[in-house]
């Protein structure tokens, strides 16, 4: 009888397995390469290896290939392969200033110090369907990558390759509110410690970063919509890779141990007076794995939501936004539906009747 | 059946009651509250907050740092069966007292004791939370000005009383039932209505449904703050009459918080007057309304009369 | 191809774990807050279990795993499969055999020993959810046993209905002290978390809590004295397989006859009664 068969189950289980493995190759064409994915699905390992928490990009790539391009299911198995791995060293906090920057604009200024860089973006191109794309060979890229690399000058006028942070100058000014810039001595790990409410910034942040793109976007969103009172002015938006260093029991100092792509935003948001009751523009801030705007844009809106919560604004409740919008959590538990609860609605059942029986009796 | 002699064996020791104090008894003159010194400062406050606000300075608001001295020195006595007005103007305090004494909001100073706990020897303002809402369900009953505060309007009516009774271990629906109808018949609300919603009841009909929750457990203090303010005339009458009967019959000790000396004058055997967070003048009610001593309680009085 | 640790999590993690379990069997019904491990099982589908079983098992154990009181569910054989995957322990069917159980929805119906350890999975950790949506404001009703709120919700329900309608997740009090989620089983199971020989771990992985009920602890329901704790009454139907009428049935419709049939939900208990009454007959759905 269906999925319940008494000791049917680890039989259809295994077919079940094999299934999916038919499904993902029947149409017959050449297997993808997991080098493939990594190269040309960049957006879509970048957002698995942010919501995995995890910056692996052969591991990320691997598992869209596992999961058939379902990237929350391959978020969630690249973070399982996490929690299996001992946990060597704590990085040395970042400084953002000396990310090597690959696209940086501020929409607070026309221009800015080092200027604006657009960088790769599609902002400003039109989103037509491209059927050349469909025609693509081997011989187009070749032929595209060493004119393109021919055409531009990589030698001489090189940009610098950090920038000064444009948040930096109001803050020269007296014009920003410190305390929201402060770090907090404590970081809070919410790898290692299950997070309790009111949670430090620390771990509002930590669990913004390893959230589901979507979800904080919609959340993110309802507040600037209207559910909410951010009205965010992009100070900076940068997408760079970032030098990461750590200390070493063997060595001396700082040791640098590689660099990770990330997005960083600063948004600035209306004013509130201070301690000293002196008005200052508050900011917001978002940081995540990868080339992935919305989400660090969503984050930085939420992070300062969340400092000031509005009434009726979901976006600065903190239990409501960290507690909703890890995709992990929410695609496990919205798809654990699907496992038998058939003791639990006998048990309703019996209580339905047992009401209709009350209530016929009532009735006579 | 007499509200104040109700058997409370209703009471089962399988949930939460976390033991029912003895009934609250004595002679007449006996003390059920005793304020002493209570202060409530909003803000960081500073060493010139108290000697630089209060009716002298004609503000509550510390000139130096800001914060907003809401009480300050406020000392008083209830006894059983005696009502006490609090009155003065909006900002004059009188509510933040009730209301720390209640505990909605945090003391910032002072002691108060209160007959039935800690044999009238512990402050209540420093009990733990866990004691602090055995007092708050035991000992005393409050009734707000806005309905909304003091009940939940998606519970029903039986419901909200229901809470008062099952917070003090009532494990029994249908003593809870027959005790929540007898209490509503008091509060002249058809007993029929104990199971719709607040929701739907008239203002001076919320505030019967107010009253009866605060005396569900028959508390030896009630707190009754601008219980009438903004309703109609006739409908406040209503309520006043029906809150000297209850308390004629009851003989609970009652703190009335009001603007109004109407309220006051109808209701209050002493009267403390409020200005500034300090009170001004403190004594028995017509007295007070007859030969005010302080120029503010004279000003409220010429006003008002 | 890669291995893993013994029991998949780091040993770091485990006794993380095992210390937050100490502190739950210190303060029976309360909720400990853990650093929950992702595992490669979706959360929502035991992962609260997992772990703990994961931090509890070592390589002599013998471990029995349930869903809906059924060896063979789909995902008991999942869950039962990568433990074994990563620790190779012996498994067993009988629920007297085990020395650790998992389990969801059901608590076995032979009472378990002393020596045993039942692991239930837990969706929701906090039966004051139905009355509270804030985290922070449950923690405080709990730390000050303000629980008036969920006796009114009872109330409200007997008043509507003629009796509590909670069929499963039933609110109960723990040592006189916390009210507690008993997990997803049904009222029946209710009874026997009072008062037993064997330890119970609730785990849930999402939502980061462990909590326990240690042996010899008293775990009462929620009720009122007029209106008492009822568990399901299958109006004298017996399993269509071993004739069972003190178990906890499920009931579904014969294809055959068109007519409602019964059969017992902890399957190991039904097969076991068939075969000491010698019945033979082992037509089940």
């Amino acid at each position: 009888m269906g999925y319940v068969a008494v000791k049917g189950g680890a039989g259809a289980i295994a077919a079940a397995e094999e299934l999916v493995k038919y499904f993902r190759v029947k149409g017959g064409s050449d297997p993808v390469a997991v080098r493939q994915i990594q190269d040309q699905f960049r957006l879509a390992v970048d957002k698995v290896m942010g919501e995995a928490g995890l910056y692996a990009p052969f591991y990320a790539a691997l598992a869209i290939k596992q999961a058939e391009g379902d990237l929350v299911e391959a978020s969630f198995i690249l973070r399982a392969f996490c929690s299996s791995q001992p946990r060597q060293y704590y990085s040395v906090v970042a400084n953002t200033g000396e990310m090597e920057v690959i696209r940086r604009i501020s929409a607070s200024f026309k221009d800015i110090p080092g200027g604006q860089i657009l960088g790769p973006t599609r902002d400003y191109t039109q989103r037509l369907l491209d059927f050349e794309l469909a025609g693509e060979s081997r011989g187009h890229v070749e032929q595209f990558l060493s004119s393109y690399l021919k055409d531009i000058n990589l030698s001489g006028r090189a940009a610098p390759a950090t920038f000064p942070k444009v948040v930096d100058l109001l803050r020269a000014e007296g014009l920003l509110d410190e305390e929201s810039t402060q770090p907090e001595e404590e970081i809070f790990d919410i790898t290692r410690d299950a997070v309790t409410f009111p949670a430090p910034r620390t771990a509002r942040l930590q669990a913004m970063a390893r959230a589901e793109t979507g979800g904080l976007m919609a959340i993110a969103y309802s507040s600037m919509r209207g559910y909410g009172n951010v009205h965010p002015n992009l100070g900076e938006l940068r997408v760079g890779y970032l030098p990461l260093k750590i200390r070493h029991p063997e060595m001396e100092g700082e040791v640098y141990v590689g660099r990770v792509l990330v997005t960083e935003t600063e948004v600035i948001t209306r004013f509130a007076a201070g301690e000293d009751g002196m008005p200052r523009f508050t900011m917001g801030y978002g940081l995540c794995f990868g080339h992935n705007e919305i989400k660090a844009i969503s984050m930085a809106v939420l992070d300062r939501a969340m400092r000031s919560p509005a009434p009726g604004s979901p976006a600065g409740d903190q239990e409501f936004v960290l507690y909703h919008t890890d995709g992990i959590e929410a695609s496990g538990f919205s798809a654990h539906w699907k496992l038998p609860h058939y003791v639990t609605f006998q048990a309703d059942l019996e209580q339905l009747r047992a009401a209709q029986d009350r209530q016929r009796k009532g009735e006579a | 059946m007499s509200l104040s002699g109700y058997d409370t064996s209703g009471a089962c020791k399988g949930c939460v009651s976390a033991g029912i104090p003895d009934t609250v008894t004595g002679s007449r003159d006996e003390t059920v509250l005793e304020v002493r010194n209570f202060s409530k400062i909003y803000g960081p406050s500073c060493p010139s907050c108290l000697e630089s606000t209060g009716p002298r300075h004609n503000t509550s608001v510390c000139p130096k740092c800001g914060s907003t001295v809401a009480c300050a020195g406020v000392s008083l006595t209830i006894h059983r069966g005696e009502i006490l007005g609090l009155v003065g103007e909006s900002g004059s305090g009188k509510s933040t007292l009730v209301r720390c004494l209640y505990f909605d909001d945090e003391a910032s100073g002072g002691e108060a004791y209160l007959a039935g706990y800690g044999d009238g020897r512990a402050n209540i303002l420093t009990a733990g939370a866990q004691q602090k809402r055995h007092i708050r369900n035991h000992l005393m009953g409050m009734v707000y000005q806005n309905p909304h505060l003091g009940l939940k309007m998606y519970f029903t009516c039986g419901g909200n009383i229901a809470e008062k009774l099952l917070a003090a271990g009532f494990c029994h629906v249908g003593r809870i039932r027959e005790k929540a109808g007898e209490l509503l018949r008091r509060t002249e609300i058809p007993p029929e209505r104990l199971d719709d919603l607040p929701a739907k009841f008239s203002g001076g009909m919320q505030q019967r449904v107010q009253i009866a929750k605060a005396l569900a457990n028959d508390p030896p203090l009630l707190l009754l703050d601008e219980v009438t303010t903004g309703l109609d005339v006739s409908v406040q009458a209503r309520v006043l009459d029906l809150i000297r009967s209850l308390q004629r019959e009851l003989q609970s000790a009652v703190v009335v918080v009001s603007h109004d000396l109407g309220v006051i004058r109808l209701l209050a055997g002493r009267t403390a007057v409020m200005k500034n967070g300090r009170v001004v003048e403190a004594g028995l009610t017509d007295q007070i309304l007859e030969d005010p001593q302080h120029p503010y309680t004279q000003l409220l009085v010429s006003s008002q009369l | 191809m890669r291995s893993y640790n013994f029991a998949f999590i780091d040993e770091n993690a485990k006794r993380e774990i095992r210390r937050k379990i100490l502190k739950a069997v210190a303060v029976p019904g309360y909720q400990v807050p853990f650093g929950s491990r992702e595992l490669p099982i979706a959360r929502g589908w035991g992962t609260g279990g997992l772990q703990l079983t994961f931090a509890l098992i070592g390589p002599e154990d013998v471990l029995k795993v349930i869903d809906q009181g059924c060896d063979g569910s789909v995902n008991a054989v999942n869950l039962r499969n990568l433990v074994v995957k990563t620790t190779g322990v012996r498994t067993t069917y009988e629920t007297g055999e085990a020395s650790i159980i998992q389990t969801r929805h059901r608590i076995p119906e032979e009472p378990l020993g002393a020596e045993q350890i039942l692991v239930l999975q837990v969706p929701f950790p906090d039966a004051l959810r139905a009355v509270e949506a804030s985290e922070s404001r449950t923690r405080e009703m709990h730390s000050e046993m303000d629980y008036h709120s969920m006796w009114v919700y009872l109330y409200e329900d007997i008043v509507r209905w003629g009796e509590v309608t909670i069929g499963f997740r039933y609110p109960v009090l723990v040592n006189g002290r916390y009210i507690m989620d008993p997990s997803p089983i049904p009222r029946w199971d209710v009874p026997r978390l009072n008062m037993a020989e064997n330890l119970f771990l609730f785990g849930a992985g999402r939502e980061k809590r462990i909590y326990a009920v240690p042996p010899h602890t008293a775990v009462t329901p929620l009720e009122f004295q007029d209106h008492p704790f009822r568990v399901e009454d299958f109006g004298g139907q017996a399993c269509c397989r071993c004739g069972s009428t003190d178990t906890f049935l499920n009931e579904m419709v014969d294809t055959a006859t068109d007519r409602k049939i019964f059969f017992c939900s902890d399957t190991a208990f039904c097969d076991r009664r068939l075969e000491v009454g010698k019945k033979g007959e082992t037509r089940c759905p």
